[in-house]
C-alpha cells in the first residue's frame, strides 16, 4: 500500500490494516465520528478523507468553505485548542534534494508561472505530476490546519486546496484568535493572502523582503553558495610534469586568499 | 511595541523575528539525524526537550520504537531539561518583579541539574543525545544517586521559592488579579502548558495524549491546575509543575530497565513516505513537528509547532488597559524564549 494514497471518505473501513490491535479499531470508530460530523455539517465541503487508525485523522475541505470549517469545529464540534495553521508546497524542489543544483534540475517549474526561467522550455510534457500526501489534493499549495478538543483528546487536521493563480483563502483569526500571527507567518513565508484578516504585516522579516522563503522554489542561498556538505578542499597531487611539490602549500595558501 | 496613554497601554504588540532563524527551511536540506542539532536551539533552556518530538515523529513514520531502557532514561531526561528550564523561570520572576535573592538561588540550583545533563549526554545545552530508536549513550556510573542528590536541592529551591516570593505580600499584590486570560480565550489563541492549565483548563500532554516513546505511565504524578487564570496562577502552576517533575525523575530512576539502548534501525536513515504529527509537552506548553515525509532522506516539510508563538501571541489581547509595571508582570509571567518564538 503506498501510504501516501489517502482513502476517500466512502473506504474508510477498507484501509484500515487488517493486523490492528482490537483497541486501536475502537479508537479508529472514534475518529470516523470526527469525519462523520464534520460531513453532516459541512455537506459537500468536505472533499476527502484520511484516518489512520489510532493515531490521526486528516481531512480536506474545499477552500469556501474553509471559513465555516473552523467555525463547525469551535463552536460545534468542541475542538477550542487552536494548534498551528500553516501551508504545505508540494512542488518538487527544483533545486535537487539538496538544494545545491546551480540550476533547475527539473522542469516543475512550469506549475509556477510566476517564475518564467530557461528550464520552462522543455517542460512541454505538462507540469510535473504533484505528490500530495494524506487526504490527497490537486493544487501545488495547501492550506493546512491543526485542531484539538482537549476533552476528548482528539485531534483533527484540516487541508484545503488552493488554486495557483489566486492564492487566497478566508481568515480564520474571527474564530481562533490564535490563527492570527499564524496567518502573518504563512502569508510571508509562502505568500498566501488571509481574506479578512485584521492586520496583515509581515511577522518575522523586513518589510522590503522580496519571495516567499518557504516555497520550494526559493532557492536556499547557503547551500547555492558553496554546496553541502562543501567542497572538499584538498589539491590534486602534483605530477611528474609539475614543478616540485614543496611550493603546494603555498599555493594553497594563496588560492584561499 | 506599546502605545501609551500616561501609564496606560493601549496597545502593545510584539515584534518577533529578531532571532529568527528560518529552521523550517533549513530543515528540508538536513537528513533527519542532522535535524536534531538545529531543532536543539529551538528552546535552548529545555534542549533536549526538543528534539524528542521530532525523533519521535520520525519513529512514528518508520514504525520503530525504542527500548524500555531507552524510553526510560529519555523521559528522565526530558523531564531534567523542564527542571533546568522552569527553575530558570521561578528565578526570572523574581529578578522581574525586584526581589533579586531569589534569582541567584535559582540560578546556584539549576548548576546541579545542568551538571546531570552534562554529565550524562556532554552538553550543559545542547545535548542533541536523542537518536531515531533510542539514545546515544548509557548513562554513567553513579549517575543516578548524584540525580537524586539534585532533585533534592530543586526541592528546597521550590519551599525557597514559596517562602520568599509566593508569600510575600508585595509579590501578591503584583500579580493576583494582573493578566487575567479565561480558559476559552487561552485554548483560542492556542496557549498550552502551564499557562493554559492556569486558566483552569485540566490538560497536559504527557498525561493526555503521551506519544509512544515516552514513558510517564510508569510513575504517579498529578496534573495541577489554577483557576485563576492570571499572573500569580501560572507562576503557582509552574511551581508546582516542578515539584511534580522532581517525583517524576525520583520514581523513574528507580524503576530503569535493563537491557538496549538502541533498538534496530539501518545506518542510513530514510524515512518512508507519509505524514505524522507528534506533540509532547515542553518546558513551555505542547510543542509539536508535523513532518512530511516523501521517503528520503531528509524530511520534504517541517513544520514547527512552538509552545511560546502562541503563548505570546496572546499579549495584545491580554495588555490592553493595563498599566507599564503589569506588563512587566505579564511579559514575566507567561514566560517565553525567544527562540521558540522565531525558530
Amino acid at each position: 500500500m503506498n501510504p501516501l494514497s489517502s482513502a476517500d471518505t466512502t473506504d474508510e473501513t477498507a484501509e484500515a490494516p487488517a493486523d490492528e490491535a482490537v483497541e486501536t479499531v475502537e479508537v479508529d470508530e472514534r475518529r470516523q465520528a470526527v469525519v462523520d460530523q464534520f460531513t453532516e455539517l459541512l455537506g459537500d465541503a468536505v472533499v476527502q478523507s484520511h484516518i489512520r487508525p489510532g493515531d490521526d485523522v486528516w481531512i480536506r475541505v474545499t477552500r469556501d468553505a474553509w471559513a465555516t470549517t473552523a467555525d463547525v469545529a469551535r463552536n460545534r464540534l468542541g475542538f477550542t485548542f487552536f494548534d498551528f495553521l500553516s501551508a504545505m508546497d508540494w512542488l518538487p524542489s527544483p533545486f535537487g534534494r539538496d538544494m545545491d543544483a546551480q540550476e533547475d534540475t527539473s522542469g516543475a517549474v512550469a506549475v509556477d508561472d510566476a517564475d518564467a526561467s530557461p528550464g520552462e522550455a522543455d517542460a512541454d510534457a505538462g507540469p510535473v505530476a504533484l505528490e500530495t500526501g494524506y487526504a490527497g489534493g490537486d493544487t501545488r499549495f495547501q492550506l493546512l490546519a491543526r485542531v484539538y478538543d482537549v476533552r476528548n483528546h482528539i485531534g483533527v487536521t484540516f487541508r484545503a486546496d488552493l488554486p495557483d493563480d489566486d492564492l487566497a483563502a478566508p481568515t480564520w483569526s474571527t474564530t481562533y484568535l490564535g490563527a492570527d500571527w499564524h496567518e502573518r507567518e504563512v502569508r510571508e513565508m509562502f505568500g498566501i493572502n488571509f481574506i479578512g484578516h485584521p492586520h496583515m504585516v509581515n511577522l518575522y522579516l523586513p518589510g522590503e523582503f522580496e519571495g516567499y522563503p518557504l516555497r520550494k522554489d526559493f532557492p536556499l542561498l547557503a547551500r547555492r553558495v558553496k554546496p553541502w556538505p562543501g567542497i572538499v578542499d584538498v589539491e590534486q597531487m602534483p605530477t611528474d610534469g609539475d614543478e616540485d611539490a614543496g611550493d603546494l602549500r603555498c599555493r594553497r595558501r594563496c588560492r584561499r586568499q | 511595541m506599546a502605545k501609551l496613554d500616561g501609564e496606560q497601554v493601549v496597545r502593545c504588540e510584539p515584534i518577533p523575528g529578531y532571532m529568527h532563524r528560518g529552521y523550517e527551511k533549513l530543515c528540508e536540506v538536513r537528513t533527519y539525524p542532522q535535524v536534531t542539532t538545529l531543532v536543539n536551539r529551538i528552546d535552548w533552556l529545555g534542549s533536549f526537550a526538543n528534539e524528542v518530538p521530532f525523533i519521535l515523529a520520525a519513529e512514528k513514520l518508520m514504525d520503530v520504537e525504542a527500548p524500555p531502557r531507552a524510553q526510560v532514561i529519555r523521559t528522565i531526561l526530558f523531564e531534567l531539561s523542564r527542571l533546568g528550564n522552569i527553575s530558570l523561570f521561578l528565578g526570572d520572576l523574581g529578578i522581574q518583579l525586584g526581589g533579586l535573592t531569589i534569582g541567584f538561588y535559582a540560578f546556584r540550583d539549576r548548576e546541579f541539574v545542568l551538571n546531570q545533563i552534562e554529565s550524562a549526554t556532554g552538553g550543559r545545552f545542547h545535548p542533541n543525545f536523542d537518536r531515531i530508536g533510542g539514545i546515544k549513550d548509557d548513562l554513567p556510573k553513579g549517575w543516578i544517586a548524584e540525580t537524586k542528590r539534585a532533585m533534592d536541592r530543586i526541592r528546597r529551591l521550590c519551599d525557597e521559592f514559596e517562602e520568599l516570593v509566593l508569600g510575600n505580600e508585595i509579590f501578591a499584590a503584583r500579580t493576583r488579579g494582573v493578566g487575567v486570560i479565561p480558559s476559552d480565550v487561552a485554548l483560542s489563541y492556542g496557549m498550552s502548558g502551564a499557562n493554559l492549565r492556569a486558566t483552569g483548563v485540566d490538560w497536559d500532554l504527557r498525561r493526555d495524549a503521551c506519544p509512544p516513546g515516552l514513558s510517564y505511565d510508569l510513575a504517579d504524578w498529578k496534573v495541577w491546575t489554577h483557576p485563576d487564570g492570571d499572573s500569580y496562577a501560572r507562576t503557582w502552576v509552574r511551581l508546582q509543575e516542578v515539584r511534580e517533575s522532581t517525583h517524576i525523575v525520583d520514581q523513574l530512576l528507580d524503576s530503569i530497565p535493563s537491557g538496549p539502548i538502541m533498538a534496530k534501525v539501518p545506518r542510513i536513515i530514510k524515512v518512508p513516505a507519509g505524514e505524522a504529527y507528534v506533540a509532547t509537552e515542553n518546558p513551555l506548553g505542547e510543542m509539536g513537528y508535523y513532518v512530511v515525509s516523501k521517503g528520503d532522506l531528509v524530511p520534504f516539510r517541517v513544520k514547527i509547532r512552538s509552545a511560546s508563538f502562541n503563548n505570546i501571541s496572546v499579549v495584545p489581547w491580554v495588555s490592553r488597559g493595563v498599566i507599564i509595571p503589569d506588563l512587566i508582570t505579564i511579559m514575566a509571567s507567561l514566560y517565553f524564549i525567544l527562540g521558540d518564538i522565531d525558530r
